[in-house]
């Protein structure tokens, strides 16, 4: 697997570059321009990402397409890059996701356009970088960086309380990241001078030490989740950014606090995490059911799709906290899915943004007359979001509860009450927006789905109805790096 | 009798020469006609330092090859450290005199009492830096204050700027009082003024010895001053709000540089044996500053006021890690203040870019909508500030981890928790200015006008602050590394 070794650097850097490429066609006249290229970059972003997945051996858990240079001699700083069975979906799904926002964002945005395309570029390019990163100090880089175009996305592009959403969105990760990072400096000190993440896995950790890790980088990680209590800046967020900010924040930024779940607390500190699963199962319980009731009284659309995904992240944390292959596989299979139908649901209420200009459910009604086609998707996607079988969304749940069943059946029992609570909150929702008599002169003046409409939600359709009847291609990935991860966590550090 | 080989004259070529040029262009200054002057004493003294940080490479390449050269019978000293502190603050000079050209022209300010007083002031901070004694640390800090005195009371028409120069004189001189009584202690302690001979002093017989801690109490009050660290912080914020914005970002960057080669040079080599009396000294100025700095700046609305109390935390950062002790340490701080400097040129360098004739944009108003009329500039001043909060992959981010690295290696977990919540604190100010930037629509609508030179100077500085810390090899961090362990 070394020969193609600089595939992960081209998905980094292809989009970052072509980013910077798109922010000097800033005049009015070179819009267009600016468009062609930036979807012209987020395609380069996805071909180079491509080979990933036909080159990956599932047979091995290493890490696969490995980099490794030295860069800051001073701390022993590599760039070094690598996927396994858990990152490597998610370089793909990223790439995927950013063609989408690009062509969400053709007509919609319309004031400094190519800022905002950079914005989003620029922001692909270091999402792959967080997944791919098997340096510490490179992945906080990543990690930390990221937030920059987010924060610009929210607060410039926004709705009506953007810019308190985006302050609270960077505040309540950067202190998160900025623990995360003592945590590191901690690991470095104890690795005798090293930011590579493998050793950090193979380190040995006192008690105490690993708790305090654990927190660190729970701090860190449960703000991105986001898990609940400290879930409260994910629904301002979403609320005020743009469609395509909703879809990234939702699909991929989430993904990666549960990625570094994976990635940092389970392995480096895992008698902590194995002593502090109550605690996270607990948090998780509360996400998914709580969550879901305050989801069920939201009036404004995105905000139920904002709770919707708390509790449906819930379900991934439960998942890999219960330690056994079926909860972090079927918590891996959830992020993925919920990475498609959470993009789809936010392009859906985008599109109906863009005619209306309200996110409020009582704002509409009877859509289904004026616009048939979008109802399908509509429905479809709002189907896949509670669970349905044969759908992606019901894969990843089902999962989960099995692997709860057979940790606590009361687990199980609290988790399955999602399949209805997620029934009643989308569907009514649906009910209420797409069904019925038309409501209003607006509802009535609604055109259907243009193509390039159609194009995104059919790609999300396709890939959701395949998931969800055959979950063996993505499955198969993660399973063997599933496995190490499990038994590397069931021997402990202690002794 | 001392010969004049003896003396070791050439190893202090730069500062020689630079004297020279100084009495050139105050003669140049005075015969010269008018037209071409500020033109002529500006490209005079950018090429005079050039050629000093020419003439610093090549008299340090010595120090470097072997151990570190001595002169004036061990008063001064070369040796790596000296080099980089004095490339970095002379380099920061010459962008401060592309940067303050059309602002002071403007002002009527360009003339040449500024240059010399500022080349003076450079002057005397290659000798502090270079300093290995007492008395010629004294020297150069005098020097370089009292040039500031006069350069912030340069605008003698404003009576903000006369203010601020009174209150920065007054202090300034009672900590130069404070410093030398606390000097004069530890000689009455040890003895010696040389600055290896107190350190072997200390080290071998008085490490407990009372007068030492009492005279170190004043020594570092005195350099707490000068830092402007809290709880002796009272004149940061009304200096930098009222000196003319160049003199604010002298003693912002520059001057910086040189007070961290005078602290290390005291406390890292002199005082080197009562490093555990000195540390929970540093300790309690650390914490505070980085308390008072990050909250009170939250309440500014002036952003030169903002900038002083970002200074002030900036300065607690950089305590932490000399308060470390260990030469990790010295070069985290040392990396911490020439990141600091080029992040404050830049900052401020766009503050001046704002100001018009007549105009002052040191309102946080006045960046309002920036990006709307110069995407260009508000994308310069992104990376200034959120370099400034140490968000990754900007070069504040890596003088941070050094720093923190640093501490933490010594055992203060503690402190390293508190300064990173301190620093999302921090982190709001920040970016509340970015917030205004590319969020708020502008209330100013007058074209921004500048010089090719400034902004391309500008992007120059945007670009080292983005790259420096992300050099691979060595870089900038191996180096600091390199100059303190070759030189303490």
């Amino acid at each position: 697997m070394q020969t193609s070794s600089y595939l992960l650097s081209l998905t980094i850097w292809v989009p970052i570059i072509v980013g910077i490429l798109v922010l000097f066609c800033h005049r009015d006249a070179q819009k267009n321009t600016a468009r062609m290229l930036a979807l012209l970059g987020s395609v380069l972003g996805l071909i180079v990402a491509i080979p990933l997945w036909i080159g990956f051996d599932n047979t091995s858990a290493a890490m696969q397409f490995v980099e490794r240079l030295t860069w800051i001699q001073r701390y022993n700083i590599h760039y070094a890059l690598g996927v396994d069975g858990i990152s490597m979906l998610f370089v793909l799904l990223n790439s995927f996701t950013t063609i989408l926002v690009i062509i969400a964002a053709w007509r919609v945005i319309d004031e400094k356009v190519s800022q905002y395309l950079a914005a989003f570029l620029i922001m692909s390019g270091l999402i792959n970088g967080v997944f791919v990163a098997t340096d510490a100090i490179l992945f906080y880089l990543f990690f930390e960086a990221m937030l920059i175009p987010m924060f610009l996305i929210i607060g410039i592009w926004g709705g009506p309380r953007r810019v308190y959403a985006a302050v609270k969105f960077f505040l309540y990760t950067l202190l998160g990241s900025l623990l995360m990072l003592a945590a590191l400096i901690y690991l470095y000190n104890v690795t005798n001078g090293s930011f590579d993440i493998a050793d950090y896995h193979r380190v040995p950790l006192g008690m105490t030490a690993q708790i305090l890790i654990f927190l660190a980088f729970f701090a860190s990680f449960a703000v991105k989740v986001p898990m609940w209590p400290v879930h409260t800046w994910l629904p301002d967020a979403h609320v005020e950014a743009p469609t395509g900010g909703s879809v990234i924040l939702a699909a991929i930024t989430l993904k990666i606090g549960a990625y570094g779940f994976l990635r940092f607390n389970m392995p480096i500190a895992p008698d902590a995490a194995h002593a502090l699963s109550g605690m996270m199962i607990a948090l998780s319980l509360i996400a998914i059911v709580y969550i879901g009731f305050v989801a069920l009284a939201q009036s404004d659309m995105k905000k139920l799709v904002a709770y919707s995904s708390i509790s449906h992240m819930g379900f991934v944390t439960l998942g890999f906290f219960l330690f056994n292959s079926q909860g972090i596989e079927g918590g891996l299979v959830q992020m993925i899915s919920h990475g498609f139908i959470s993009a789809a649901m936010f392009l859906c209420i985008g599109v109906l943004y863009d005619r209306v200009h309200s996110r409020e459910i009582s704002a509409y009604g009877g859509v289904v007359n004026t616009m048939p086609k979008f109802a399908f998707f509509a429905v479809f996607f709002a189907m896949a979001n509670s669970g349905l079988p044969a759908t992606s969304g019901f894969v990843g749940e089902f999962m989960v509860i099995l692997g709860a069943m057979k940790v606590n059946f009361w687990y199980a029992f609290a988790a399955a009450t999602t399949l209805i609570l997620g029934a009643a909150y989308t569907l009514w929702m649906v009910k209420r927006v797409i069904f019925g008599e038309i409501a209003n002169e607006n509802v009535r003046a609604l055109t259907d789905v243009n193509s390039r409409e159609l194009v995104m939600l059919a790609s999300l359709a396709l890939l959701v109805l395949f998931m969800g009847v055959y979950p063996k291609p993505f499955t198969d990935v993660m399973h063997v790096s599933v496995d190490a991860l499990l038994q590397h966590i069931a021997l402990g550090k202690l002794n | 009798m001392m010969t004049l080989a003896q003396l070791n004259l050439e190893i202090a070529r730069p500062e020689i020469g630079l004297l020279i040029l100084i009495f050139v262009l105050m003669l140049f200054d005075l015969f010269s006609k008018k037209a071409q002057r500020g033109n002529m004493l500006q490209l005079g003294a950018i090429v005079g330092l050039v050629l000093t940080i020419v003439s610093v490479f090549r008299t340090a390449e010595d120090a470097i090859a072997s151990a570190p050269q001595y002169a004036f019978s061990n008063m001064f000293v070369v040796d790596q450290m000296s080099m980089v502190l004095k490339i970095a603050l002379l380099v920061s000079v010459a962008v401060l005199l592309i940067y303050s050209r059309d602002y002071l022209e403007k002002r009527k300010l360009f003339t040449g009492e500024f240059i010399l007083l500022l080349l003076f002031a450079t002057l005397g901070m290659m000798v502090m830096v270079s300093a290995n004694h007492f008395v010629t640390l004294y020297l150069g800090l005098e020097i370089l204050a009292l040039s500031t005195y006069a350069m912030v009371a340069l605008n003698r028409d404003s009576a903000v700027s006369t203010e601020a120069a009174m209150k920065y004189f007054i202090l300034g001189a009672l900590a130069s009082g404070l410093l030398l009584y606390g000097m004069s202690m530890v000689y009455g302690a040890t003895g010696a003024l040389d600055v290896s001979a107190v350190a072997k002093s200390i080290e071998f017989s008085r490490a407990n010895d009372p007068l030492i801690s009492f005279g170190l109490v004043f020594v570092v009050a005195g350099l707490a001053f000068k830092l402007g660290v809290v709880p002796f912080h009272m004149w940061v914020p009304d200096v930098y709000h009222g000196a003319p914005t160049p003199m604010t970002l002298f003693i912002g960057s520059a001057s910086k540089i040189a007070a961290f080669g005078f602290l290390v040079r005291i406390l890292g080599d002199a005082l080197a044996g009562a490093t555990g009396e000195w540390q929970t000294m540093l300790v309690i100025l650390a914490v505070a500053s980085l308390a008072v700095g990050n909250i009170i700046a939250i309440a500014q609305t002036n952003i030169k006021r903002m900038l002083a109390y970002s200074t002030i935390s900036h300065m607690g950062f950089l305590l932490l890690g000399i308060l470390a002790g260990t030469k990790d340490g010295y070069a985290a701080s040392m990396f911490y203040i020439i990141s600091y400097s080029l992040m404050s040129l830049g900052a401020f360098g766009i503050i001046m870019l704002l100001s018009r004739e007549g105009f002052e944009a040191d309102n946080i108003d006045d960046l309002k909508g920036l990006n709307t009329r110069s995407p260009w500039i508000a994308l310069l001043m992104l990376t200034m500030m959120f370099s400034m909060a140490g968000i990754p992959p900007f070069i504040g981010f890596f003088a941070k981890l050094a720093v923190l690295e640093a501490v933490l290696q010594v055992g203060y977990t503690w402190l390293v928790v508190y300064a990173v919540v301190m620093s999302v604190i921090g982190a709001y100010y920040y970016l509340r200015i970015v917030k205004l930037m590319y969020m708020d629509e502008p209330i100013d609508t007058n074209p921004i006008i500048a010089s090719q030179t400034m902004r391309a100077t500008l992007a120059v500085n945007a670009f080292a602050v983005l790259v420096v810390g992300l050099l691979p090899g060595t870089g900038l961090m191996g180096l600091c590394l390199s100059a303190v362990q070759r030189s303490l």
